[in-house]
């Protein structure tokens, strides 16, 4: 089995060492390409030749180990990667959609003067991903953890020269650095509590030290630890209540938001609540609290969604919400099918976005979706994929997204909690009709914009295969089943099972007919539907509510410290001492006689003091 | 014989116009007389201790004392009119209220 | 004889260099070079033979071990000791004096002789000071890296140099008598409940001593460590220095002076007073958090970009005093390795504010910007170390700050979770530096041509990535050489579950 450890340890160094190449060499665009897409591209043959050896087995394990990296008593922390049917879906994803981003960016990036830059962070970014989801142990996730929150960073802010990018960039960082903090402190508990940060012996120790059968004490530190691991798990993947720094996360190049806004970065934290999946079956108020979160934040990425005007931000929104999805999924017990969800959201959701950056690359960085239109037959290929991934994401029947989003509800049905399926069902239906929305507003009615260029060939060649996937990436992986908890589907009510089938034409047709009534676009009337707009245009105020909340007080707390009040004090003492100095100088006058007299005067009182006492006595 | 207290009476008296001539005197001259009436009122009270205090009235250990003293105060003014006549060749008074740069 | 041919070479070279420049003004600089090349001589022996697995350690501490007569009737000796820990602080010691030196080549053009001269007598103090184990001689040692470093603000400092160097030499003096008073009671109640006379380490931590003067002499020596670490509320000469100081002087002082606050620490207090350290450890760790969020507060509003470095410093010397009296295996580990990868990091950007300041002429933060779009090389490096100091992992910063929170995480856990928000704050100005320096529009056009990195700054700034991505990704080695099991260290456990 050595062999193949070497290829698990190949995955993560590869782009790796592409990046260090990339960042110390001079090569041309070419050479830059080749090797950039060429080390992604090798990851995904890997993982297809991985895919391929273990197929369809349910329970396999391959581990690898790139040395010692701390080995202090009881800490002992390696470079060890483990290879399991979850992180095989992942690394899959990750290559797989990652090479087909890389291979677009070739022609959406040709342009660009910091070419190299892009595909030096780029490389980054997928190693950093590939080293969090192989990790065996949670320092080496966490490394990768912040690697990503890095590299999105640097992406983020790749046209540094915008100060609102390098704004964006700045709040998306610091987001989910809070939930990184928040996770750091669990990853503090679980070792004093466990002794340990090997994430299969975690599992194991957990269930033996804090049983559920126990008193509440110990329920109350495995709650504690989950709540911790989930505040990292909300800061990456763009939840409530951390979850409004992913909209402005849209300044960057569409590919990154493609491949990192809605593909992989994203859906780390769900990564990590699959990951612990048996250490969060020991605190279910948490996993309800995760379906709580999923809910409402499902809710309110499509509500938002549904009022935006800036083509990437509604798809932005859109993603938060299906990510709502994925953790509602997570939070009734349904791991496996969050996991499914992930991976062919990834594949529509990366089509969606290549194909709104094929657009905006056409129009010449046009973002407003309102400026476009009747767009279908000037841009065909871009044109049939955005309808095929706006399918997929309204989970039109034989699409990848139907699949996945039908077996989360579902589940959602068979673990009991009907109030949390009729959300979904509400959001699916918000969803289906803003999918509807934004295709007609592009692409139907009249032509306002006419493009300057057509997509490169490479940009259409991914959109092609993207779409592909789109419509038949609905195939369960078949070691989550078993990986994953799963709830048995019971028999499911002809309201329940039909349902969620029908709704999506619903929406579709209730948009067309907005549409052609030409109530798009169109400023709304009353001021109470203003505010309701406005409110949801901006995501349910969260960044005013922050700005107000954190914010400004800090900066406020900050500027009135500038001057360092306890260097004050030694100022005092400074000053203090001037004064008193002038003041002793005075005796110091030069003048000879008062010299004498203070002489004497001392002598006579020395005399007193010392004679005089003794006479007296 | 006279009581002793009354030569001290004289010595104090002595001393403390000298002291008085040191700090209230501005002529340089006048301050180096006061130093010198200081010095011959301590002798006074020498004088007087060894002839009062002594086992035999022979006792001259005081005068001794006395040609110590004029002698250091012999060599002290030496010095100090050497120093009286610099300053007047320098600053043409002897006024020692105007001698104060030595300061900050 | 190694160790005093260690200490001897800087002091040499310095008096040949302030010497040399009557002759050629090209001459002191290289000298200098030459001779701190020449420190690494006594050290290579060591090297090879480096135990670098903590089972080879054997039984003594001290690596190389010297001692000779001086004062025979206090019983004071010159007696100068290695170990793993001061080798390892040696070491960065005279790292970071190259790097001081490469950042000096160019910029100091009036009286080089004696510049060189204060900075090696400045580095020779400092080695002084982490070889000494008579404490009477560690006294000496630590006065002597004061004066030259004195001169060196005040004389090729920037505008107020005057100011900051006085408020330096004040407040380390001050902590040095605090040092004196708390040394010679600690040998005279020494001297009183055991009977011997000495100033020796070895002999004195083998009876520490006990009673309620104890605590106060701890004390002394704990504060005397503090203002030069530096911690709350003895931090306020550290933003003017750095600020004030030339870039050469601001590295040394960043990277090797307020380490001795923490070997001292560890060295000297933690061994020699065990209750009383059990006792101040609350209030300590307390401290060292406040610094931590206080350090970072006032780094974010900084408009003088030297001075933002300064208060990351103080923040980050905050973690080190939390590690230090957390009593912890992983947070004394963590200690030491945040006192060198803070060495490389923050020396790292005060050369890189050195080398703004040359080509621009101005530290503000108001007036810099856009650097990125005329200086990538130059750019990227601030990147790189400003993404170092706010903790990224695969970095030395991370690991450290990692271990010293786990291990503190075990006594003190509400307070840790204060001290883990310095995580947020510390990103929190880190990108403010990057994004107002390098990112953005350039506000004022410069005439001329301003030059990205020569190579010789190429060089020193690429080796000291090497360097701090070496201590995040294998710091392994480094946790082997410090001894700590037979440092006479107590270490608690603590229950945590009372604690929640």
């Amino acid at each position: 089995m050595t062999s193949y450890s070497s290829l698990l340890a190949l995955i993560p160094l590869l782009p790796l060492f592409s990046a260090i190449i990339l960042l110390f060499s001079k090569l041309p665009k070419l050479g830059v390409s080749i090797l950039a897409v060429g080390s992604v591209a090798s990851v995904a043959l890997i993982s297809l030749f991985l895919n391929f050896i273990f197929w369809q087995q349910s329970d396999f394990v391959l581990t690898a180990s790139l040395g010692t990296w701390i080995n202090i008593a009881q800490l002992k922390i390696s470079f060890g990667l483990y290879l399991d049917p979850l992180s095989l879906v992942m690394i899959t994803i990750i290559s797989g959609v990652g090479a087909l981003i890389h291979l677009y960016s070739t022609g959406f990036m040709y342009q660009d003067s910091d070419f190299k830059r892009y595909f030096t962070y780029l490389n980054l970014f997928i190693s950093a991903m590939l080293f969090l989801v192989l990790a065996d142990n949670l320092l080496l996730l966490y490394l990768g953890w912040e690697g990503v929150g890095l590299c999105s960073y640097l992406l983020i802010g790749f046209w540094y020269q915008d100060r609102s990018n390098n704004l964006a960039a700045n709040k998306a960082f610091l987001m989910t650095r809070i939930g990184d903090t928040a996770m750091a402190i669990g990853l503090f508990l679980l070792f004093t509590q466990l002794g340990t940060l090997d994430i299969q012996e975690i599992q194991i120790k957990a269930h033996s030290v804090w049983s559920l059968t126990n008193d509440n004490n110990n329920n109350t530190m495995a709650s504690l630890c989950c709540l911790l691991l989930l505040g990292g798990a909300v800061g990456k993947s763009a939840q409530l209540p951390l979850q409004n720094w992913l909209p402005d996360a849209m300044a960057g190049p569409t590919p990154v938001s493609a491949l990192i806004h809605a593909a992989t970065m994203v859906t780390a934290g769900i990564y990590l609540l699959a990951r612990n999946s048996q250490l969060f079956q020991l605190a279910p108020d948490v996993l309800y609290l995760v379906a709580l979160i999923g809910t409402f934040t499902l809710l309110l990425g499509a509500s938002a969604a549904m009022v935006q005007s800036d083509l990437k931000r509604i798809l932005a929104y859109s993603t938060i919400s299906q990510l709502g999805y994925m953790f509602l999924a997570l939070g009734v017990g349904a791991g496996a099918s969050a996991v499914f969800h992930l991976m062919t959201h990834a594949f529509f959701k990366a089509l969606l976005f290549l194909s709104a950056g094929a657009l905006i690359y056409s129009l010449h960085h046009e973002h407003n979706i309102f400026k476009m239109g009747g767009l279908l037959k000037k841009l065909p290929v871009v044109a049939v994929s955005f309808a095929i991934g706006c399918a997929a994401l309204a989970s039109l029947p034989f699409t990848s997204g139907f699949y996945s989003k039908e077996l989360i509800l579902e589940q959602v049905v068979a673990s009991g909690h009907t109030g949390l399926w009729w959300a979904a069902i509400l959001g699916a239906f918000i969803t289906a009709f803003y999918s509807a929305r934004l295709f007609f507003v592009v692409f139907l009615g009249q032509t306002q914009l006419s493009p300057n260029t057509t997509p490169t060939k490479s940009m259409s060649l991914v959109l092609v295969i993207l779409s592909v996937f789109s419509l038949f990436g609905g195939i369960h992986p078949e070691g989550l089943k078993t990986l994953l908890p799963q709830l048995t589907s019971e028999k499911l009510s002809t309201l329940q099972h039909w349902l969620p089938i029908i709704l999506p034409f619903i929406a579709i047709s209730f948009a067309w007919w907005m549409f052609k009534t030409k109530r798009f676009g169109k400023p709304v009337s009353s001021s109470l539907m203003q505010g309701i707009h406005q409110l949801l245009k901006s995501g349910w105020a969260f960044d005013y509510i922050y700005q107000t909340i954190f914010v400004s007080p800090f900066n406020y707390l900050c500027q009135l410290n500038k001057r360092d009040f306890i260097d004050l004090f030694y100022r005092l003492i400074e000053k203090t001492s001037c004064k008193l100095h002038r003041a002793f100088s005075q005796f110091q006058n030069g003048q000879l006689r008062s010299y004498n007299a203070s002489l004497i005067i001392f002598c006579i009182l020395a005399f007193a003091w010392f004679i005089g006492g003794e006479l007296i006595l | 014989m006279i009581p002793i207290s009354w030569i001290l009476f004289l010595s104090l008296s002595l001393f403390t116009i000298g002291i008085f001539g040191v700090l209230a005197r501005r002529n340089l001259l006048f301050v180096l007389i006061s130093l010198e009436l200081m010095l011959n009122a301590v002798v006074i009270v020498f004088i007087a201790a060894s002839r009062y205090h002594s086992a035999s009235m022979a006792n001259s250990d005081g005068q001794i004392m006395y040609l110590l003293v004029l002698a250091l105060a012999a060599s002290e003014i030496a010095v100090g009119l050497s120093l009286v006549i610099h300053m007047y060749r320098q600053h043409h008074h002897l006024d020692i209220d105007k001698l104060n740069k030595l300061r900050d | 004889m190694s160790l005093f041919i260690l200490l001897l070479m800087p002091l040499l070279g310095g008096v040949l260099a302030w010497y040399s420049e009557r002759f050629n003004a090209d001459l002191p600089k290289k000298i200098a070079f030459i001779s701190l090349l020449m420190c690494w001589l006594p050290l290579i022996p060591l090297l090879n033979s480096m135990p670098f697995d903590a089972s080879s350690l054997g039984t003594s501490q001290w690596l190389i071990n010297e001692s000779y007569n001086w004062i025979p009737l206090f019983n004071i000796n010159a007696h100068l000791a290695l170990d793993g820990l001061s080798f390892l602080l040696i070491v960065l010691t005279l790292l970071m004096g190259l790097v001081a030196l490469s950042s000096a080549w160019h910029e100091i053009t009036k009286r080089t002789g004696l510049f060189y001269l204060n900075l090696l007598w400045t580095l020779a103090g400092v080695l002084g000071v982490f070889l000494a184990i008579d404490l009477f001689l560690f006294f000496v040692f630590w006065e002597v890296m004061l004066v030259p470093m004195y001169f060196l603000i005040s004389i090729w400092g920037y505008e107020s140099r005057h100011y900051a160097a006085f408020k330096f030499f004040i407040f380390t003096q001050a902590g040095g008598l605090l040092m004196l008073l708390s040394l010679c009671a600690l040998v005279s109640i020494h001297f009183q409940q055991t009977g011997i006379l000495t100033f020796d380490y070895n002999i004195l931590i083998q009876n520490p001593i006990s009673g309620d003067f104890a605590f106060w002499v701890a004390l002394g020596f704990t504060i005397a460590f503090l203002v030069k670490l530096p911690a709350l509320p003895f931090h306020s000469w550290l933003p003017d220095a750095h600020t004030q100081a030339p870039t050469a002087a601001s590295v040394i002082l960043a990277a090797v002076l307020l380490k001795t606050g923490g070997y001292g620490i560890i060295r000297f207090v933690l061994p020699l007073f065990p209750e009383a350290s059990i006792e101040l450890a609350p209030f300590m760790m307390l401290i060292g958090v406040i610094g931590i969020i206080y350090g970072a507060m006032m780094a974010f509003v900084q408009t003088d970009l030297k001075r933002l470095v300064a208060y990351s410093s103080v923040s980050h010397m905050g973690f080190v005093l939390l590690g230090c009296f957390a009593f912890n295996i992983y947070a004394l580990q963590g200690a030491v390795m945040q006192m060198l990868a803070h060495g490389i990091s923050t020396s790292a950007l005060f050369v890189l504010v050195g080398m703004i300041q040359h080509r621009y002429h101005t530290r503000d933060l108001n007036k810099l910007g856009g650097l990125w779009i005329n200086l990538p090389k130059l750019s990227a490096f601030g990147l790189f170390f400003g993404i170092a100091s706010l903790g990224m992992p695969g970095l030395g910063n991370f690991v450290a700050e990692f271990l010293i929170l786990v291990g503190s995480f075990d006594q003190y856990p509400k307070l840790t979770i204060f001290a883990a928000s310095g995580l947020i704050l510390a990103a929190v100005y880190s990108l403010l530096l990057i994004y107002k320096t390098f990112f953005g529009q350039i506000k004022r056009p410069h005439k001329s041509e301003i030059a990205d990195t020569n190579s010789k700054e190429w060089f020193t700034l690429i080796s000291m990535c090497f360097i701090l991505i070496y201590l995040g990704l294998h710091p392994q080695p480094f946790f082997d050489l410090v001894p700590i099991s037979l440092m006479k260290l107590t270490f608690l456990t603590a229950d945590i579950g009372a604690l929640l």
